[in-house]
């Protein structure tokens, strides 16, 4: 077993509840520390939903594997995107099985570009497993979201958190009106609560410390109008060192950019 | 001009055809464009506009003949299996010289295909699939951001010209998100403002002097044909001069000139500089209308290139055009994937080096 830099196990032995998943292998907590076994992730098409998840699943499994989680030994994510064609996390399969994180989707699979909204049904397997956390990667919009209400029975205040991921650079939720009137929409639609918010201001790659602040201010003010609580702020770890990122108060997430061919940006 | 926002090509499409003055919007969804509908069924009825669900593409693109007859500026969206059923409707459209703005987020073929990005409409586009001698007014955009600014300017463009002006994307610009800046929304056009602008358009007879107006693509007389046709092809003759653009990068002293248009021109790009890592210089010509097609870029090609590629979506179907504009000066030859494959860069670049150096070597 890997000695740690800093930081403690995130799960003791034997299955305590400590709030787990919220801390990194060198001792800079990158999330809210949590103790739901389930986190849905939801928010806007665009907003960052598949990134984030993907890359909360590669960090998280990369500390299960060095701490050895007695709690959730097993890591999951389940993608249920069925609203948009291209750029799924599906598309990551590969690279998150590698590193443990188990991916449900489609009954295709593989084919990733399948235009059926049809979901495999061992999604339910991890759902139904308690010592398998998950990460469940929502559609965009309300409209996305919405698949989530065949699972609602899993769905419990213990067991599952619904996060929203939220980017002040996209149109529609441009301002706190508009990712008041989103949080609304998803929340309207699946009866679930949206407990914390993700703040995932960015422009790709023009991204900025300015922009990763400025979106952090406009996190913290919905957080503060809705009652919410701000989870984390995400940047791109390839475009900003995190020492530029002084300003933001709270928990810190790098962002790989797993979903994004270079050439996207030529 | 707005602050930079991330869009999602399809919306920022749907809002760039609203802010041109696009006020009506006839279409029937369709992967990877369905956000466009979606979006304008949500936007236009709040902005004063009209979207209107058709039975299917055909009903669609008449639709859009009829509300553009009538002097309104329409926008027109579909996918490639679609916009193969919406083909007679652009004939019409061009005979009867009644502007649409008709954009066409491409995907695989043929027949119904599948859902990944293609180029293979690019004969439908360019050539017609409708019948008789027309021209359909062709660009293609490149980023998000051109993509706006196209359809944005082929509103007025189209009024402008009398003709159907046709955007050809591809399913990868449709549904990629890049940061965008969203240009200043014009008036839609009042009915007013039409009886004074489109002097053509059918806006009820009576009320002024312009006499009786009558929209038609029916003439039944062979030499009033004739003389029509001939018409039109005076005004392709003048777009042939006027309209033709393209980006040329480094093709001065090129090895190797990739001719590229929309994603692909991206992944070439790319290709470029890891050829220059290799020792090649690479450069490209992107045409930006294909049609009008800018054959005279070929002609600032040097004596350095030894090889000109189509990199395209499709089988071989842009590099008809590129051989009409090489013009038998350099080696011609093909670099592409199809059925909604995308070549990496590297494999381009690969590809390339390779066919490069067997012309090295004789």
């Amino acid at each position: 077993m890997t000695k740690l830099s800093g930081g403690g196990p995130l799960q003791a032995s034997g299955g305590s509840a400590r709030p787990s998943g919220g801390e990194a292998v060198n001792g800079t907590p990158y999330i809210r520390p949590f103790g739901n076994r389930i986190l849905i992730v939801t928010g806007h098409y665009g907003s960052g939903k598949t990134e984030f998840s993907v890359s909360l699943a590669m960090r998280l499994a990369a500390e299960g594997r060095r701490q050895r989680w007695r709690r959730y030994p097993r890591l999951a994510l389940v993608d249920l995107d069925i609203v948009n064609p291209y750029f799924r996390s599906r598309e990551r399969i590969e690279q998150l099985e590698e590193a443990g994180v188990r991916v449900y989707g489609g009954v295709y699979k593989t084919e990733i570009t399948a235009e059926l909204p049809e979901l495999a049904a061992d999604i339910r397997t991890p759902l139904e497993d308690k010592g398998c956390r998950v990460i469940i990667d929502a559609g965009g919009n309300d409209a996305g979201a919405k698949v989530l209400n065949q699972f609602k029975k899993y769905l419990t205040s213990e067991d599952a958190a619904m996060l929203a991921v939220v980017n002040f650079n996209r149109y529609e939720t441009r301002d706190i009106a508009g990712a008041v009137s989103q949080l609304g929409a998803i929340e309207d639609i699946t009866g679930l609560p949206v407990r914390g918010i993700v703040g995932n201001t960015h422009l790709l790659r023009k991204t900025t410390a300015e922009t990763v602040i400025g979106g952090h201010l406009l996190a913290r003010a919905l957080c503060d109008k809705t009652g919410r609580q701000l989870w984390c702020d995400c940047y791109p770890q390839a475009l900003i060192p995190r020492e530029a990122l002084r300003g933001v108060s709270g928990y810190l997430m790098p962002l790989g950019l797993y979903m994004r061919p270079s050439w996207l940006d030529k | 001009m707005t602050e930079k926002v991330l869009m999602k090509g399809n919306e920022a499409f749907a809002e760039a055809a609203i802010r041109g003055g696009a006020r009506f919007y006839f279409g029937y969804p369709i992967t990877p464009q369905s956000e466009i509908p979606e979006y304008l069924s949500r936007e236009l009825p709040r902005r004063g506009g009209t979207f209107l669900q058709a039975e299917s593409e055909l009903g669609a693109v008449n639709m859009a003949y009829g509300a553009a007859a009538a002097g309104g500026d329409v926008f027109l969206s579909s996918s490639s299996p679609g916009i193969a059923l919406m083909q007679e409707g652009m004939s019409f459209l061009c005979s009867s010289e009644v502007p649409v703005v008709i954009l066409n987020v491409s995907r695989g073929g043929p027949g119904i295909g599948g859902i990944q990005p293609g180029q293979a409409d690019y004969f439908q586009a360019t050539r017609g699939g409708g019948n008789g001698d027309y021209k359909l007014i062709v660009f293609a955009p490149a980023s998000v951001q051109e993509a706006i600014d196209l359809i944005y300017e082929a509103v007025p463009l189209a009024n402008a010209w009398q003709n159907p002006v046709f955007i050809l994307a591809d399913g990868i610009l449709g549904q990629m998100m890049e940061p965008v800046r969203l240009p200043e929304p014009r008036p839609f056009l009042e009915e007013k403002d039409i009886r004074a602008k489109k002097p053509w358009a059918l806006t009820g007879y009576g009320g002024d002097d312009s006499g009786r107006r009558i929209v038609k693509s029916l003439r039944m007389q062979p030499d009033e044909l004739e003389a029509h046709v001939e018409k039109l092809f005076r005004k392709y003759e003048r777009a042939q001069k006027e309209l033709c653009r393209y980006e040329s990068v480094g093709i001065e002293d090129a090895d190797i000139v990739f001719v590229a248009f929309g994603t692909v021109s991206r992944i070439a790009r790319e290709s470029i500089d890891l050829l220059a890592a290799q020792g090649i210089k690479a450069g490209l010509i992107r045409p930006i209308s294909l049609w009008p097609f800018p054959y005279a870029a070929f002609d600032a090609l040097g004596k350095k290139t030894k090889l000109v590629i189509s990199a395209e979506l499709s089988m071989g179907q842009l590099i008809e055009d590129v051989k009409l504009g090489v013009n038998g000066r350099y080696p011609v030859a093909l670099i592409h994937r199809t059925g909604g494959m995308l070549p990496t860069s590297v494999e381009v670049a690969d590809k390339a080096r390779q066919l490069y150096q067997d012309i090295i070597k004789g």
